[in-house]
């Protein structure tokens, strides 16, 4: 094992290279708590729209946690109802995704020309600025709420695609494909009983990193202006609204919820990171 | 030396190629995907009046384009022999050529993302540098949870935090717009435009510099585990001098191609911040051809915002040329 | 004979790394080297021979301080009779003691290799110096102002020892320095190390290559699963009743001119050490004591870990240590 090649380093500066490195224990209570914001989120839809002028434009106190808005509605259950619907929305995305990603992968894998248009492919996708490629969609699709959820679903799979395609290609090199080969299996077979183990962890650590970025452009693209009308609760409506108040120093609709959809994105991406070193220790083994 | 440039011209030039026929996809998909549309382009927002008022030729290159009984390959044909030609059509949302809304557009966007450009890659490159020396000690903490954090703010809520920081609470900075309200182009100061540029071209920045660090504190690492950053310390090399002797030496080229592949992640960036500014750029443009269904207009700033991309890349591609010798001494890969 | 001055004595390390089990959020200690003794003396070379994966690399590079963060070293290792501490490992190090790494990987990708010979140095006596050199170990003048992918696999290991020899070591530790290297050269290589050896310094050979090793070195430390099983002398190989440890017979059996006797079985992974010996299971002499604690004995002049070493007339006394 020695001879294997091990790269290691150590940083220049350092004096004395500690050891610990936090345990990568997979965070259960802040799993349990984002499940209860989607679970309240989703009850929470009917009182995210009620309005009662008797109570407008609160700033936060002990009845509204997060204040009211101007038409009266309770700005945390608007921001909870907003958050549960980005986070379904950035699942569904990347799970749609990931799948885009796996199949497009294992085409690149069935010959040189299927790889060349896969490479082709991706490169065109991310020669598009994402924003304008959500907005071509969005554009496309009628504006609403179908041409958000695709265009946020259809793009996110270039990066992990690159990933998995050279994931691919590394196994491809090993002994077992080369015998498999030999014994005239299918391409498909061998991508089937080969490849698809070894991809799924990193298909589910790319799912799960691939996350924020599907939640921060859903909430931007909304933000603009596309997917639900103007008055239901989504974090990117919510942030477009609160724009026409700040000058008049209604800080509270601003800051919560874009507060709650950057702790979403932060939780997400640690437990992405977390996955990832579970998956592959040996590339974290090093990293305090 | 002859063959040295040789060998980077050649190296170029199947860049260019190949940039060239992406741009090509990159028009047919916008193309196609505008066309599926289910507004109909043609009188969406025009109004039937003002279909009727445009003259005739105007309303053949439109049919043409948008038009349904031509078969789409037609249609994309007629668009992209206008188009390579400088007749992007009319704007139905500005009611000007769309050549003339971009060119407008664009130097306003290019002064500001060009700006945050700038400004995040040199910060970014810093930043990235120093935490990857000081791996996991306290500077490298700092700025990786910095960065982080920074990487996970929505572009455009940062941007309302600016705003309500520096332009509600201090009043030190202007609101938004480009341009002060009731006062015409022309009239506008040098230091009032600045004045309008300097948060989008913060917000903007700040977003971009988080991603260089943490790409940038990267691959300083992987240099600082390669094995010859190990045999330099094996003979005896420490501090500061195997950072300069070989860590940015090495680390250099993947900043560069870093900092040039970034424009199209800044360019996307550029469209939230420009809107929460209402900065008049071409992303503020795109959003309104987006919502007003002005395919001409988003087709063209599509294809334009593909196009900074590629050349973009190709830049870095050169930059590579001259910079690495493997490609210089002809040995490229692909 | 005055016993010569030690140049390093390497005694009981050990290396453990941390690790991550991938099935549980738990630390799991990696034993890669343990209880491994060697020394060189001025004047001599000393070959540590092992096969691939017995955790060779990791030995030179503990004698360096470049393991990662995450390994513990234990032991000590002494230079000139002085225990070197990691500050005076950094002190010593590209100056008395010298590594040649295994892969060309460790040449600086876009510099170009006159200067990482000279490691940075301009001065006529310097440059001079390394222009000696090159003549000697036949590599092209213009091999100076080439960058390291340009050069030959054999080109590039060349270089890696002039990185050495310029630094005028008392110490070189030489892991696997000769492959890619055609025939003619190697033996070059070898027989300039023999040199640099005569004129008083020492020379740590880490090669898989035994009957390299036993063309050039003095004494051969026999490495196995991270830990040496015999010293012996170079002589001791010519017959194989010299020999102490059966894993070192089987070794010499192995070689072609003996018959290439393969000993059935592979080396162990570090996870899966037998308790005792490593090369207990498979032993042809193994007995019950062989899971037990296993001493260093020292037996005809050279030192073997066995609790019954292969004799010649009779069996030694067991060592102290």
């Amino acid at each position: 094992m020695a001879d294997r090649k091990r790269k290691y380093g150590r940083a220049v500066f350092a004096d004395d290279p500690g050891d610990q490195r936090k345990r990568t224990v997979f965070p259960v209570p802040a799993v349990l708590l984002f499940a209860a914001v989607v679970v309240a989120g989703m009850l929470l839809r009917e009182s995210a729209m009620e309005t009662d002028f008797v109570r407008k434009n609160l700033p936060p106190c002990a009845g509204h946690l997060f204040g009211t808005d101007r038409m009266g509605r309770d700005m945390l259950a608007r921001t909870l109802a907003g958050l549960s619907y980005s986070i379904l929305l950035g699942l569904l995305s990347s799970a749609v995704s990931a799948g885009i990603a796996l199949f497009l992968a294992f085409l690149s894998s069935l010959g040189k020309a299927a790889d060349a248009a896969v490479t082709w492919l991706t490169d065109l996708m991310m020669g598009v600025p994402h924003m304008i490629l959500l907005v071509l969609i969005s554009c496309a699709m009628g504006k609403g709420f179908a041409g958000v959820a695709a265009g946020v679903a259809l793009t996110h799979w270039p990066g992990l695609c690159r990933l998995l395609r050279a994931e691919i290609l590394q196994q491809t090199e090993s002994l077992w494909a080369g015998i498999a080969r030999k014994l005239g299996k299918s391409r498909w077979y061998i991508a089937r009983t080969h490849f698809l183990p070894h991809l799924l962890p990193q298909l589910l650590v790319g799912l799960t990193l691939q996350f924020p970025h599907a939640v921060l452009h859903e909430a931007g693209i909304t933000f603009l202006g596309f997917g639900l009308p103007p008055d239901e609760p989504a974090i990117g409506i919510i942030l477009s609204e609160s724009m026409a108040y700040l000058s008049t120093g209604k800080w509270w609709l601003a800051l919560f919820p874009g507060l709650a959809l950057m702790l979403t994105v932060v939780f997400f991406e640690r437990m992405g990171n977390a996955l990832r070193a579970a998956v592959n220790p040996s590339e974290v083994h090093l990293v305090k | 030396m002859a063959e040295e440039a040789a060998n980077v011209i050649r190296f170029l030039l199947k860049k260019m190629l190949k940039a060239a026929v992406l741009l090509a996809g990159v028009s047919i998909l916008a193309f196609a995907l505008v066309s599926l549309s289910p507004i109909d382009p043609v009188r969406a927002n025009t109004g039937t009046t003002a279909y009727l008022r445009m003259s005739p030729e105007k309303r053949a290159q439109m049919d043409s384009y948008w038009g349904k009984e031509l078969p789409a390959a037609e249609r994309y044909l007629n668009w992209a022999a206008d188009f390579v030609r400088g007749d992007m059509g009319m704007s139905q949302k500005y009611n000007r050529p769309v050549a003339e809304v971009i060119s407008e557009k664009a130097g306003n966007s290019l002064a500001l993302m060009g700006t945050a450009w700038v400004c995040s890659g040199i910060l970014g490159f810093i930043l990235g540098a120093v935490a990857g020396c000081f791996r996991d000690r306290r500077p490298d903490k700092v700025i990786r949870g910095g960065a982080l954090l920074l990487a996970a703010t929505p572009s455009f809520w940062l941007a309302l935090l600016l705003i309500m920081v520096f332009s509600v609470w201090l009043r030190w900075l202007p609101f938004g717009m480009n341009i002060p309200i009731g006062v015409s182009h022309s009239e506008v100061g040098i230091a009032d435009r600045i004045a309008h540029l300097i948060l989008p071209a913060l917000t903007l920045s700040l977003t971009k510099t988080a991603d260089i660090t943490l790409h940038t504190r990267q691959k300083m690492l992987d240099i600082m585990e390669s094995d010859y950053v190990l045999f330099a310390r094996a003979r005896g090399e420490r501090g500061s001098r195997i950072v300069r002797r070989h860590a940015l030496r090495n680390i250099l080229l993947p900043a560069i191609t870093l900092q040039f592949s970034s424009v199209s992640r800044i360019f996307g960036g550029s469209v939230l911040v420009e809107q929460v500014f209402s900065y008049p750029g071409l992303g503020q443009a795109a959003v309104d051809a987006g919502l007003g269904s002005d395919v001409s207009l988003l087709l063209a700033i599509t294809v334009f915002s593909a196009l900074l991309v590629f050349t973009g890349n190709l830049i870095a591609d050169l930059l590579y040329g001259i910079a690495d010798p493997q490609i210089r001494r002809g040995r490229s890969h692909g | 004979m005055k016993e010569k001055q030690k140049i390093i004595e390497i005694s009981g390390l050990s290396v453990t790394f941390e690790q991550y089990d991938p099935h549980s959020p738990r630390r799991v200690n990696l034993p890669v080297i343990s209880d491994l003794n060697v020394s060189v003396h001025a004047g001599e070379i000393v070959a540590v021979v092992g096969s691939s994966g017995s955790g060779k690399s990791l030995l030179a590079h503990a004698i360096f301080d470049l393991l990662p963060a995450n390994a513990k070293v234990g032991g000590n290792i002494y230079y000139l009779g002085e225990e070197m501490r990691r500050e005076r490992i950094r002190e010593l190090r590209g100056r008395e003691i010298a590594l040649i790494p295994q892969g060309t990987g460790a040449l600086n990708p876009l510099m170009k290799t006159g200067r990482q010979i000279t490691n940075g140095r301009k001065d006529d006596a310097c440059v001079g110096e390394m222009r000696n050199l090159m003549r000697q170990y036949g590599l092209p003048r213009n091999v100076e102002k080439k960058y390291p992918f340009e050069l030959s696999g054999g080109m590039a290991r060349r270089v890696l020892l002039l990185t050495a020899l310029m630094s005028h070591p008392k110490l070189i530790v030489a892991d696997e320095p000769t492959p890619g290297m055609e025939e003619s050269l190697a033996g070059q290589v070898l027989a300039d190390f023999r040199n640099y050896a005569d004129q008083g310094n020492g020379v740590l050979l880490i090669t898989h290559d035994l009957r390299a090793a036993l063309g050039v070195a003095d004494r051969i430390a026999v490495f196995y699963a991270g830990t040496t099983l015999e010293e012996a002398a170079a002589s001791d190989f010519d017959r194989e009743n010299l020999l102490r440890h059966p894993y070192t017979r089987a070794l010499w059996r192995a070689m072609p001119e003996h018959g290439f006797a393969v000993v059935s079985g592979s080396q162990p992974y570090v996870k899966d050490l037998p308790e005792g010996c490593p090369f207990g299971p498979r032993c042809p002499d193994k007995s019950p004591a062989c899971a037990g604690e296993i001493p260093v004995r020292s037996v005809r002049g050279g030192r073997v870990r066995c609790v019954c070493p292969g004799e010649e007339e009779k069996r030694g006394e067991p060592d102290g240590m």
